[in-house]
């Protein structure tokens, strides 16, 4: 990289996208994807999520899982912000194609439209998607 | 420059469509697996491929299109590349990013 | 060049590991330089030595491993998707009281970060997955 960015120790720092494009408990993309970037964030690179497609509804506000047998892990979405996490993007269409607006969510998100998600993914030194 | 990679048929999921929406001028689409059938002539997604290559390069992963039997069916402009061809792609775009 | 793949899907249910095989195998002989494959979610089932497939199927998890020898290929299973899905080295196996392990030839058992670190470390991750 032409640009490349270092941490206060030294290490190089890069850009990371998590792209989240799956629904909660159905499978478990989204609750691994979450482990990823909790461990990820002790590494102290430049982190960004971006949740398209059905991976919206991981964000989605009043899950209870209590039927399911399986655990609510929506809260920890509220806990980025304590590891450095803020950078938490939706993709427009998206929302609106289920019907979604940004106080349906558990988090505060930046909504960006297809020529801004074009440019954050481009953006990026790193995409890991899920 | 990204190179996109699609898995999904266009027929079982969206992941070329938002691909193609998300893919900048200039980008490249590689289909790999089920994601040929989103390269085929004369299909309900052939005109949304046929357009897309106005402003990016698709290309499709000759062993899958060759192992799903759909070799004379590919759409003119699209590009097959082995898994050589696919090794240089992913070396002369700045970032992978798969779609799945 | 430096690639990173990661591996998102077990074998014979999804080609994922099938392509990222392939792949691996052609950067290799190209010259590149394979920094890590990292298994992730049920990936972590590429790492299991008790795979027994027909005898004219392709044998994944024994292909993965005769890379890694051939190349000192460094294959690492998440750990926590491995607890989950049952794959156990003697450490492992040790640690949580198990009557057996089953991890294959070639493949360690670590943690997450090792997946950053080859986001941070490669020149381009390669994700494959379902």
């Amino acid at each position: 990289m032409t640009d490349e960015m270092y941490d206060e120790e030294g290490g190089p720092v890069k850009k990371f996208l998590y792209l989240n494009r799956k629904a909660p408990y159905g499978t478990i993309y989204a609750l691994e994807s979450l482990e990823v970037v909790l461990i990820g964030a002790a590494f102290e690179q430049d982190v960004s999520l971006l949740f398209m497609d059905d991976g919206i509804f991981q964000l989605k506000k009043g899950q209870d899982t209590k039927g399911i047998g399986m655990k609510n892990f929506s809260p920890t979405y509220r806990a980025l912000e304590m590891y450095d996490v803020e950078k938490l993007y939706v993709d427009k269409k998206s929302m609106d194609e289920r019907g979604l607006s940004a106080d349906d969510l558990v988090v505060p998100v930046e909504i960006l439209d297809a020529a801004q998600v074009a440019d954050l993914m481009e953006d990026q030194d790193v995409i890991l998607s899920f | 420059m990204i190179l996109h990679t699609v898995n999904k048929s266009p027929f079982e999921k969206n992941s070329l469509e938002r691909c193609i929406e998300s893919a900048k001028d200039g980008a490249a689409i590689l289909l790999i697996e089920d994601g040929v059938y989103g390269a085929l002539n004369n299909t309900a997604y052939s005109d949304m491929a046929q357009n897309a290559m106005k402003t990016v390069k698709i290309y499709a992963l000759a062993p899958d299109v060759q192992a799903r039997g759909v070799g004379d069916r590919v759409l003119d402009g699209v590009e097959l590349v082995d898994y050589n061809g696919f090794v240089d792609l992913a070396e002369s775009h700045s970032k992978v990013q798969a779609w799945l | 060049m430096k690639f990173g793949i990661l591996v998102n899907e077990g074998p014979y249910t999804h080609q994922a590991s099938d392509s990222a095989f392939q792949f691996t195998k052609a950067a290799l002989e190209k010259g590149h330089e394979i920094f890590r494959v990292f298994f992730y979610h049920s990936g972590v089932n590429n790492g299991t030595r008790l795979t027994t497939p027909p005898q004219d199927d392709r044998n994944i998890v024994n292909n993965w491993s005769e890379l890694a020898a051939a190349h000192n290929l460094d294959l690492v299973v998440c750990v926590a998707a491995a607890q989950r899905r049952g794959i156990v080295d003697p450490d492992e196996a040790k640690r949580n009281s198990k009557d057996a392990d089953n991890i294959a030839p070639g493949f360690r058992i670590s943690g997450l970060g090792q997946l950053i670190e080859a986001g941070i470390q490669s020149d381009r991750l390669v994700v494959f997955g379902d």
